[in-house]
């Protein structure tokens, strides 16, 4: 009983440090635009010409008049209720636009998370099963390789062979009906994750290595347990800790190259969406994405961390202290 | 990283290379020093290097494959691919230099200050780059570019402050460990000043360590700076600039002729591989991991 106290004490404390995390990023986020030159009003209209009435409008709008901490009160409660102001770009709530861009997005997410977990998992329990072997340093090389490879240069090596060349996929823009849009995300969602994917790959086929050379697994192959049963239930099973750990800590990057991939392959999503207003000057729509990437990888980790203890009861009888 | 190599040939030492069998690991981590040294080179000699000049557009040869007169043919504004791709590894490797140095200072000032003080100071410390490593370092990068314009010196700045959890962490980790050894408290006791055992005698036995850690950051400088040039948020053309250079390339890969982008691309790959495999040949070597 106690025990079961002591799990839902940490996980209340995990939840409480998130929310005191997500305060502080957003609180730096929002001061953020403080850091600008010059007047923000100006900032946030700025290669546009506004009328007086307008200026008016917008110091109304955000408080530019009332104490600071009272201005980041008024900006995070609009947040909190979904509305992150206007876009000067679009003419409409940054949130609508955001919620039109979304659909392509979380496609583009989805499909390289699906690849990550199925081709690096898997590549990385080849590698560690078949150690020593050709196919193991094929893995190796893999690795090595993918790494290296950014997603904007896998961008232009698959726009140009499989696209260009071979002509067996799209090379730009969205696509239209479910099965047009997958066609139109599958050499995207290559390009996003061949980097996450050696990371995934890597991690475990070390976790999985020293899983393997334990003294229980040794003891279990001994008395006769099946190869594979041991695998699964006493390798990868233990194994998966460091796995799932590093997939929450990769969120964040994988949420910022949906810039670098969206952009290359002129798709229309989130990602594109941040590069267009850096470029144009519509500040309100960069902050309310920076916002959501970072909110995103908070809430991710925090997931990460509570689930952890399900995973591995062995941090659950250390107290949840890890 | 060395286990995928072949064993170096075995020859007596002598020559100029000399230095480079002394630096031990095998074939692989060799080919990467001298491929850095070679990019260095480069970037130093751009200028006499490049046979024309990369910022010149020669309209009656765009989109050009390799020639005699351009060695890996134009773009499409007629611009030289090779010349641009020499005169390119200067910006390319001076914005992540300036990334690194100072992620480095930094995190050594904050993670020293951390461990010697400990107590409250490191835990809020702590908290403090916990947060922080919730901003990717390209995020905080195209933030900057959003508040302070395009070009390098903001995304530099924010970068620099984006990788600085890493080092300080492993500064914060190395120092706490060294500051118990009787060495630490023998300086002490013979008067020496806080901040001169701090720098001068505990920092100088963890450094190695640290420029470890500083060369595989390189690695992921340059990755994040050129992929921000590839967005058209970095160095701005006709600056030459690898992932400028990419970023212009694009539109050729459609039009099928995709070596002014695809050559930028094989520069950006090899000096990151070369920076990962040092970085972490340097890393293994100190933690006495090498077999």
């Amino acid at each position: 009983m106690t025990s079961v106290r002591a799990a839902a004490r940490s996980a209340l404390c995990r939840l409480l440090g998130m929310a005191v995390t997500l305060l502080v990023t957003s609180f730096l986020v929002f001061s953020s635009l403080y850091l600008a030159p010059g007047d923000p009003a100006a900032f946030l209209v700025r290669g546009r010409s506004p009328s007086p009435d307008e200026l008016a409008a917008i110091r109304q709008q955000y408080g530019f008049n009332d104490p600071f901490p009272v201005r980041y009160w008024h900006w995070l409660d609009g947040v909190l209720h979904g509305d992150f102001g206007r876009s000067y770009l679009f003419h409409q709530s940054v949130a609508s636009v955001l919620w039109s861009r979304l659909p392509a997005t979380l496609l583009l997410v989805g499909v390289s998370t699906l690849m990550i977990a199925v081709v690096g998992v898997g590549a990385g329990i080849v590698g560690a099963l078949r150690r020593g072997t050709r196919t193991g340093s094929a893995v190796l090389l893999m690795v090595t390789v993918g790494a290296a490879v950014p997603s904007f240069v896998a961008a232009i090596v698959l726009r140009s062979v499989l696209g260009v060349k071979l002509g067996w996929f799209p090379t730009i823009g969205n696509g239209t009906g479910f099965v047009d849009q997958l066609h139109h995300v599958v050499l995207p969602a290559i390009a996003l994750s061949v980097t996450f994917m050696a990371l995934v790959t890597r991690v475990t086929r070390s976790a999985m290595l020293d899983e393997l050379r334990r003294e229980h697994v040794e003891v279990a192959l001994s008395r006769g347990m099946p190869r594979g049963a041991v695998i699964r239930r006493h390798v990868l099973r233990n194994a998966l800790g460091p796995i799932v750990t590093v997939c929450g800590l990769l969120v964040s990057g994988m949420l910022v190259s949906t810039a670098i991939v969206e952009t290359a392959f002129g798709m229309s999503g989130v990602g594109s969406l941040l590069v267009q207003c850096v470029d144009e000057l519509d500040f309100q729509v960069v902050q309310a994405i920076v916002l959501l990437v970072v909110a995103a990888f908070v809430v991710v980790n925090t997931a990460v961390d509570l689930v952890y203890p399900l995973i591995d009861p062995r941090v659950r009888a250390a107290g949840g202290a890890r | 990283m060395s286990a995928l190599s072949p064993t170096a040939p075995r020859s007596p030492a002598r020559g100029p290379l000399t230095w480079l069998r002394r630096l031990g690991g095998g074939a692989l981590l060799k080919v990467c020093v001298l491929l850095l040294a070679l990019f260095v080179l480069v970037a130093l000699l751009a200028p006499w290097l490049a046979p024309q000049d990369p910022t010149f557009g020669d309209f009656a040869s765009t989109l050009a494959g390799p020639s005699a007169g351009h060695w890996l043919g134009t773009d499409k504004g007629g611009h030289d691919t090779f010349s641009a791709l020499i005169e390119g590894t200067r910006t390319s490797l001076v914005g992540p230099l300036a990334v690194v140095v100072f992620c480095t200072v930094l995190g050594i000032a904050v993670g020293l200050f951390s461990a010697w003080r400990g107590g409250w100071i490191d835990t809020v410390l702590g908290r403090v780059l916990d947060i922080l490593f919730a901003f990717p370092a390209l995020l905080l990068a195209i933030l900057a570019v959003a508040l302070f314009g395009k070009g390098l010196t903001a995304p530099v700045l924010a970068m620099a402050v984006a990788y600085t959890p890493y080092t300080a962490r492993l500064v914060r980790g190395l120092a706490a460990q060294e500051k118990v050894r009787p060495y630490v408290a023998a300086y002490q006791v013979q008067g020496h000043s806080a901040v001169f055992v701090a720098l001068r005698r505990l920092l100088p036995t963890i450094m190695p360590t640290v420029l470890a850690q500083s060369t595989v950051n390189f690695g992921y400088a340059l990755l994040d700076l050129a992929a921000l040039s590839f967005l058209g948020l970095g160095v701005q053309p006709p600056t030459p600039d690898w992932g400028a250079m990419i970023n212009q390339g694009q539109a050729a890969v459609l039009d099928g002729q995709p070596l002014s982008a695809i050559v930028p691309a094989v520069a950006v790959v090899l000096v990151v591989v070369a920076f990962n495999v040092v970085g972490e040949h340097l890393g293994d070597r100190l933690a006495g991991r090498e077999s």
